[in-house]
């Protein structure tokens, strides 16, 4: 097996310089217009200017605030009321329906209201980041308690234990794998969400960044944020999956929807 | 009987609820922005019109079917080939994960570049933001066909495009429909985005429209709009699914009972 | 002409720096008509060695020979029944529609498909389940669903690779009992497989005592009990009993690794 793993490194690895390398040779023999997609080499220098400029890190810097904060108060709020709604008879088949029917909504239909209500504010942001992400999470958890084991459910009310052990000591355990899935899902949409709402309201951080430098021409700026987006959305999945592999490392069965 | 009624009493109580709260807590607003829901509710027709569901909603579906179906047939197609073979899978994975990564509203600049603000941007814009997931789940679910099951066809012969057709492609569809559905939000966010940021018709951006005119009641009704829009396709998407994949939560159910 | 000639069969697994020569030496013959069964200790390569029969494997050295002619991919005269007939039958086909696409490979018209697929299924008393789904059936009708497909693919040999371990015991003894009765029937070939030494001896004409991995034929036994055979009355036969525990000691030496396998051929009388 480790063989095996090697050469898929090896291959991968290939990949990418492929990749690069047409990124490289498309625009310079001119198969696309080089102010359209400029080459590789001039991307990168563009990117190596952006890491020193002291605005790029600022910038960077509110996105990543954008993010986390959104995330974060999604996935808290995501999962109380994923929890209150599974304890709380009656609860989950009343809010069904407004559930279903809330979740598909476009989180950038608020944008206009952001708009109005905040500007270019951070709170645009995260109207923008929370809704979204919110859901993510919520249904996530709602799976998770689906999934509990009746029989240890009986067991733990058999022992007398109240609704907040019954909480802490079956439902949590069982719905945690969940949630980690559905914080994962969370943290890519939030960043999709940032970025959007940086790049259409015109709030501070990377995509606002990128909005100027499409407006004032500067192409290999552009791509080079882009490339920066990229990159942070590949982090944040990485890192969200180490995660909940490690937290999970010791859950004996993560059982359940595989939502890529 | 009760048990339709009580049904349906579940159904609806909290969503009535929800509106009659929100007809009551805004009813006096003199908020500019929180106009009362009555006041929404009677520009709704007056927005709305005939004309305008024609001239904006209208290319906003098509655009986004243009892009959708584009970014299914691609998806499927390059996903069963990355998923059918492993080294192409293990050449391709690093390059696709940094793509798939970038959020796709961060193209629509890009795109902008090469294809101006028409139709064709906004096209491309939802065909290439839709394509990951689609492509990612397909090949999850070529990659993973059961090995049993393919030694069964295997066994008796069967190959080639029979195979792809009616083992392979049938067997990964429920993760390819789990793609298609993480794909239509795409789609929608990013058919409204395009249209926010450079367009002369759709309903994104008629609902800048009104914002940047101040028309407030107007842009309330275009939100309600969007909210519809999404789950009146979320709804029909489920029932596209349950249809296809009847056999799958026939199957799951079953499993579900007797583990 | 045998049916099957296996000769010589030698199975090495390669991965990641370590060589497992899973079957060492397989040599036996099948004739046409004949009911073999398989049996060996836990490991020993059953379904490795039914694999290289049914083209499914490709063997390190030695062939299998089905009818006179070298098997090098599943050859459309053999049909394959797995273990895991819930993993083997496709769920988002009917039963009826299940059965019937391997006979689409054989390019034969729809009329006679009907015909095969509806007589496959009488045979095996599910006349009434062809619109029915596999899930929504028990475990041993499905089995008998994936035993009606290989039947109706009309094969020359049947291969059955542990067919009714995933089952209970009496789902287990009416299935047995389908099998034998379809065999007499129709008189396919089929080499049977399993690690169940009261069904080895039960069913087969013939009962090939495999030792363990690496894998050889240990010894063959003819069963000579009355072709008529019923559980009740045939498994309380001294006979029975007689062969049964000869294969027991068979496979318990086996296990303990003593690898002497007699010549070929030799049958207990």
């Amino acid at each position: 097996m480790k063989g095996q793993t090697a050469v898929n490194a090896a291959l991968g690895a290939a990949g990418l310089v492929v990749f690069l390398a047409l990124g490289e040779a498309v625009p310079r023999l001119g198969l696309v217009k080089e102010a359209y997609f400029p080459p590789a080499s001039r991307i990168a220098d563009a990117l190596a200017d952006e890491f020193a400029d002291d605005t790029f890190w600022t910038a960077l810097g509110d996105t990543l605030t954008g993010w986390a904060l959104g995330l974060l108060i999604a996935s808290g709020a995501g999962i109380v009321a994923g929890i209150v709604i599974s304890v709380v008879p009656y609860l989950r088949e009343a809010t069904a329906s407004t559930i279903e029917f809330l979740r598909p909504i476009p989180s950038v239909a608020l944008i206009p209201l952001a708009v109005l209500l905040y500007g270019t504010e951070l709170e645009s942001v995260l109207i923008l980041v929370v809704y979204a992400s919110f859901w993510q999470v919520l249904v996530q958890v709602l799976y998770g308690v689906q999934d509990v084991d009746p029989v240890a459910e009986e067991t733990a009310r058999s022992y007398g234990l109240g609704t907040w052990a019954r909480v802490r000591h079956v439902l949590w355990p069982t719905a945690l794998p969940y949630v980690m899935t559905g914080v994962r899902l969370a943290a890519a949409v939030a960043l999709i969400l940032a970025v959007t709402a940086e790049l259409v309201i015109g709030a501070p951080g990377l995509g606002q960044r990128i909005a100027v430098a499409q407006n004032s021409q500067a192409v290999p700026e552009m791509y080079a944020l882009v490339v920066v987006t990229g990159l942070l959305g590949l982090l944040i999945n990485v890192g969200a999956r180490a995660v909940e592999r490690r937290a999970l490392a010791w859950h004996q069965s993560v059982r359940g929807e595989v939502a890529v | 009987m009760r048990r339709v009624l009580l049904r349906v009493l579940f159904v609806l109580a909290l969503p009535v609820l929800l509106v009659a709260g929100w007809w009551a807590a805004s009813d006096g607003s003199t908020n500019v922005f929180w106009p009362p829901l009555r006041t929404i509710l009677k520009t709704f027709p007056d927005v709305w019109t005939a004309d305008r569901l024609k001239d904006d909603v209208l290319p906003s579906l098509l655009r986004l079917t243009a892009g959708y179906a584009c970014a299914a047939v691609v998806g499927v197609a390059l996903g069963t080939v990355i998923g059918s073979y492993r080294r192409v899978r293990a050449f391709c994975e690093p390059v696709l994960e940094f793509l798939r990564a970038v959020p796709p509203p961060v193209l629509v600049p890009v795109i902008m570049l090469f294809a101006g603000i028409g139709d064709t941007m906004k096209i491309a814009v939802i065909a290439s933001g839709c394509v990951w997931p689609v492509l990612l789940n397909t090949v999850e679910g070529v990659r993973a066909v059961d090995p049993v099951m393919a030694e069964t066809a295997k066994s008796y012969g069967i190959s080639g495009v029979a195979r792809l057709k009616d083992v392979v492609l049938r067997s990964a569809s429920p993760q390819i429909f789990a793609g298609l559905r993480q794909a239509l939000s795409i789609g929608i966010i990013l058919m409204v985005i395009s249209e926010m940021f450079a367009a002369s018709n759709g309903i994104g951006f008629t609902v800048v429209q009104f914002q940047r005119s101040f028309a407030i009641p107007d842009m309330w009704t275009g939100i309600l709009v969007l909210g519809l829009l999404g789950f009146v396709l979320s709804v029909v998407f489920q029932v596209v699914e349950r249809r296809m994949l009847g056999w799958y939560h026939g199957l799951r159910a079953s499993a579900r009972r007797s583990p | 002409m045998h049916a099957l000639v296996v000769s010589g069969l030698r199975k090495v697994y390669e991965g990641s720096g370590r060589r497992v020569e899973a079957v060492r030496d397989l040599t036996f013959t099948v004739e046409a008509g004949e009911l073999v069964c398989l049996v060996g200790p836990s490991g020993c390569g059953k379904t490795t060695l039914l694999k290289c029969m049914g083209g499914l494997l490709a063997p390190t050295a030695g062939e299998v020979r089905l009818a006179g002619e070298k098997v090098s991919g599943p050859p459309p005269g053999m049909a394959f029944v797995f273990q895991e007939y819930g993993r083997s039958l496709f769920p988002w086909m009917r039963v009826g529609d299940n059965v019937e696409l391997p006979l689409k490979q054989k390019g034969l018209s729809k009329a006679r498909r009907r015909e095969l697929v509806s007589d496959a299924l009488d045979s095996v008393g599910l006349s009434d389940a062809a619109g029915a789904y596999p899930w929504q059936l028990s475990g041993g009708m499905q089995q008998r669903v994936a035993i009606a497909r290989a039947l109706a693919y009309e094969p020359q040999v049947l291969l059955m690779d542990e067919p009714f371990a995933a089952v209970d015991a009496q789902t287990r003894a009416d299935l047995e009992d389908l099998v034998r009765g379809l065999w007499r029937e129709r008189g396919i070939t089929i080499l049977f497989v399993t690690h169940d030494i009261d069904e080895a001896v039960y069913l087969g004409q013939r009962v090939i005592v495999l030792s363990a991995s690496p894998t050889v034929v240990r010894e063959q036994l003819k069963v000579d009990l009355p072709d008529e055979r019923d559980q009740l009355h045939t498994r309380v036969a001294p006979r029975f009993a007689e062969l049964r525990t000869h294969v027991y000691e068979q496979i318990q030496s086996a296990k303990r690794g003593r690898t002497e396998a007699p010549p070929p051929g030799k049958s207990l009388t």
